[in-house]
């Protein structure tokens, strides 16, 4: 088995944490994991804005990065998301319009091999007990892609419920958007940090000191709002605290903020 | 559409406004979340759900690929029953069609069934121009229009009011248009509805001519069918001896028996019920019952425009049950007028710019309204994919491209204002399929850590950090951590880190020269 990890650019970039936490995990379950230098972005900032265009060249590059692998994982559902819904429709659009270049093909390749790191860890290891260690509490925001476009369904609130120490606490209104939505958290900021400010509150509502989820564009919206109000919340990837044993512990660089019993605000 | 919503300001705009009302947020979110759980438990309640669902898109697709059949199929029927039927272009059209025939019967006040349609073309202004008064009958619709307000919602157009607001309307401004409010009017729902009874009761009783639209026209038997929860809408539609429907030619279904599908989704979808209060059907005129002249207003006001659009054109199966509008984030904190159209919340953002063009800086700010979350496609009874619409129309407004106007193939021009993003994304495009000029474009960003501040300079950046913190860079990408990782590996070093033979063979040294293979 092959697997590559797929790391997105939001990680590399901005949350590397985020990449070696999938090497470690996934190491530890005993998967050899590949990264190659070839990859890059998924296209999705550009797509969704209406670049559709500017996304070819990269269905074609994603395909090639990966063609030595039977899989491709990736601690972000919707970069997932995009190469499985969107890679074909791209690759169908650009042949109407009597430009194939071979996207058809990409996109074929690309698309069964593409797991999002959950649906890896459960569908194809088989496994939601990874053996992590992470004696906090937790509220977990499903995030909206690999909600309705991926259906991952259960599988996050499942690994997260066999982590030792672990207290998973509810958020209210969880399956509502969190307000990131790529370009929208500029194009409309109001909205979109609205949304973020109801996101953050039923967060720090449901007293937990970490706020969960499986995607760091949406927790680096969340986060810069938590970080604005100060608040004794913190963003968390779900790779991370999958990746944390008693042995080799989480570690951020500042110290989680207390327990609260929540709802403590005025 | 109509000259009603002309001039106002783009949609980020009228937005910033709405998010800061407190009311009207608190208003929303109330309406909103109280409806979103019932229609999911009425929903619920039927075992084959995505079976009708997909039957709803189904029947609604292939009528659309047959309208003309089923048009020509629908005016034969509504003429051997006794209608007679109009065809309107546009909103002028059919303005003045019903403006002419209602200046027929000599008389200057109409009653109305609540209709988007008669909204979408700004219908009562129109009349009012001719000097004709034009009665709304739906309560929500009644306190828009004694407000001196727009509809923010579909359904409930007076949602974004609150029982005190509707309180005073009714003191303030029924007296002015016929029986005044009763003296010391509390906020009770049912002191409320029965003031509006009242009101209402008169004009019904006077009223000769009556305007509506349709849910649904058969096009087998030329019936019109309407489904409302009221009862007004039926006085309308049947006290008055003029009856005029104004209706979007994309409301067709071929055969009485498609009914079956959509009248146990549409009620469940809209108002959470089984089967709503009031389903009024009728097929031209009948002798002693009902009004003795009936006339058809077919619509098409860019519909056939839209039809023209492989994509886009799912917009039109849309039965405007606004379950997309309850569930919709960006409507529940933005408010419907700031959509600045008769349809709002995410069918508005696709159907405005489809039927009005994007040629306005409101129109071409639609199909960003939009987190692309797709709570909208999950709820929607006939499957519209709305987020697919929003990118797709989005591509029309960054670059242009042949749409279809008016009946006419033509190329429109990227909407102004997106120059520089265009130039971005081309870079970026670039940088990214050029894996050693992404590497140096990181190394940059990583090695001048120090000089980002935490609140982004620029238009764009202040729009993210006047509520947000910026992410701070870290020391070393991954792709850095990944080489240094593997340099140490094939060093035979221990780096602490775990097994790091992982990768070994699969990526050599070469990370940023190009692939793996
Ligand atoms: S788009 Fe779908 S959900 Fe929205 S109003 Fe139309 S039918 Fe209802």
């Amino acid at each position: 088995m092959r697997v590559a990890l797929f790391v997105t650019c939001v990680n590399d970039l901005l949350y590397p944490d985020t990449g070696r936490a999938v090497v470690t995990l996934l190491e530890r379950l005993g998967v050899e994991v590949g990264f190659p230098a070839a990859q890059s972005c998924c296209g999705q900032p550009q797509f969704n804005t209406g670049y559709r265009h500017e996304t070819e060249p990269l269905v074609r590059r994603y395909a090639a990065a990966f063609d030595d692998y039977d899989y491709v994982v990736t601690p972000s559902g919707s970069c997932a998301a995009m190469v499985r819904d969107n890679y074909p429709r791209i690759a169908e659009r650009a042949a109407d319009e009597g430009r194939d270049d071979g996207l058809a093909e990409a996109a074929a390749a690309a698309v069964p091999k593409t797991y999002e790191l959950t649906e890896f860890l459960v569908d194809v290891l088989g496994v939601t007990d990874v053996g992590a260690h992470f004696p906090h509490t937790v509220t977990y925001h499903p995030s909206c892609h690999g909600l309705r476009l991926l259906g991952l369904g259960e599988r996050p609130r499942r690994l997260l419920e066999a982590v030792r120490g672990l207290e998973l606490r509810e958020l209210e209104g969880a399956e509502e958007c969190c307000g990131f939505g790529g370009t929208f958290s500029v194009k409309n900021a109001d909205v979109s940090a609205a949304m973020g400010e109801d996101k953050v509150r039923h967060a720090l509502d449901s007293g937990a000191q970490v706020l969960c989820g499986a995607d760091n564009s949406c927790l680096m919206h969340l986060d810069g709002i938590l970080r604005r109000r100060e608040a004794p919340l913190r963003a968390v990837h779900l790779a991370e605290i999958l990746a944390s044993t008693q042995e080799e512990p989480y570690r951020p660089a500042r110290p989680l903020p207390p327990v609260t019993t929540g709802k403590t605000r005025p | 559409m109509s000259g009603t919503y002309v001039g106002l300001p783009s949609f980020p705009r009228a937005a910033q406004d709405s998010t800061k009302d407190t009311r009207l947020r608190a208003n929303l979110t109330h309406a909103t979340h109280t409806i979103r759980a019932k229609r999911a438990a009425a929903v619920g309640e039927l075992a084959d759900w995505p079976a009708l669902r997909a039957a709803g898109a189904a029947i609604k697709d292939h009528t659309l690929r047959h309208l003309d059949h089923y048009l020509l199929q629908l005016e034969e029927a509504v003429t051997a029953a006794g209608g007679t039927v109009h065809w309107a272009a546009d909103a002028d059209d059919a303005n003045r069609i019903v403006t002419e025939l209602v200046r027929a019967t000599g008389e200057t006040e109409v009653v109305k069934v609540k209709s988007m349609a008669t909204q979408e073309i700004g219908l009562n202004e129109a009349l009012a121009e001719a000097g004709i008064h034009a009665y709304e009958t739906d309560l929500a619709e009644l306190i828009v229009q004694l407000g001196d307000d727009r509809p923010s919602h579909i359904l409930v157009p007076a949602i974004h009011k609150n029982r005190r607001e509707i309180r005073d309307i009714f003191t303030d401004a029924m007296g002015r248009w016929g029986r005044p409010a009763p003296q010391d009017l509390s906020d009770s729902p049912a002191e409320l509805a029965e003031a509006a009874r009242l009101h209402l009761r008169e004009k019904f009783l006077r009223a000769k001519v009556a305007v509506s639209g349709a849910n649904f026209m058969v096009a087998e038997t030329g019936t019109m069918v309407v489904l409302e929860s009221e009862g007004n809408g039926r006085m309308c539609l049947t006290l008055p001896e003029t009856l005029i429907s104004v209706v979007g030619i994309e409301k067709t279904v071929p055969s009485f028996r498609d009914l079956e599908v959509f009248l146990q989704t549409l009620p469940r979808s809209s108002t959470a019920e089984r089967m709503n209060p009031y389903t009024s059907m009728w097929t031209g005129t009948t002798d002693d019952d009902g009004p003795r002249t009936f006339h058809l207003v077919l619509l098409d006001n860019g519909r056939t425009d839209t039809l023209a659009d492989p994509t886009g054109r799912a917009a039109l199966r849309c039965i405007r049950c606004s379950a997309c509008l309850n569930v919709c984030p960006v409507y529940e904190r933005a408010g419907g007028h700031a959509y600045g159209s008769a349809y709002p919340g995410p069918i508005g953002a696709i159907l405005t710019p489809q039927l009005r063009g994007t040629a306005t800086e409101l129109d071409a700010s639609l199909p960003y309204a939009s987190s692309l979350c797709g709570a909208c496609y999950d709820v929607c009874p006939v499957a519209i994919d709305i987020p697919q619409i929003l990118v797709h129309l989005r591509e029309r407004v960054v670059q242009g491209g042949q749409v279809t106007l008016r009946g006419s193939r033509t190329t429109i021009k990227p909407a102004k204002g997106h120059a520089t993003e265009r130039a971005a994304m081309r870079a970026a495009r670039w940088t990214l399929d050029h894996p050693a000029a992404w590497r140096t474009t990181q190394k940059l960003a990583t090695r001048t850590r120090a000089l980002h501040p935490r609140h982004a300079p620029g238009h764009t950046g202040k729009a993210w950090s006047d509520s947000r913190d910026l992410p701070e860079l870290p020391a070393q990408s991954f792709r850095d951590w990944w080489q240094q990782r593997e340099r140490a590996a094939s060093a035979g070093k221990d780096t602490g880190k775990g097994p790091a033979a992982g990768g070994a063979g699969t990526t050599g040294p070469g990370v940023g020269e190009g692939g793996s293979r």
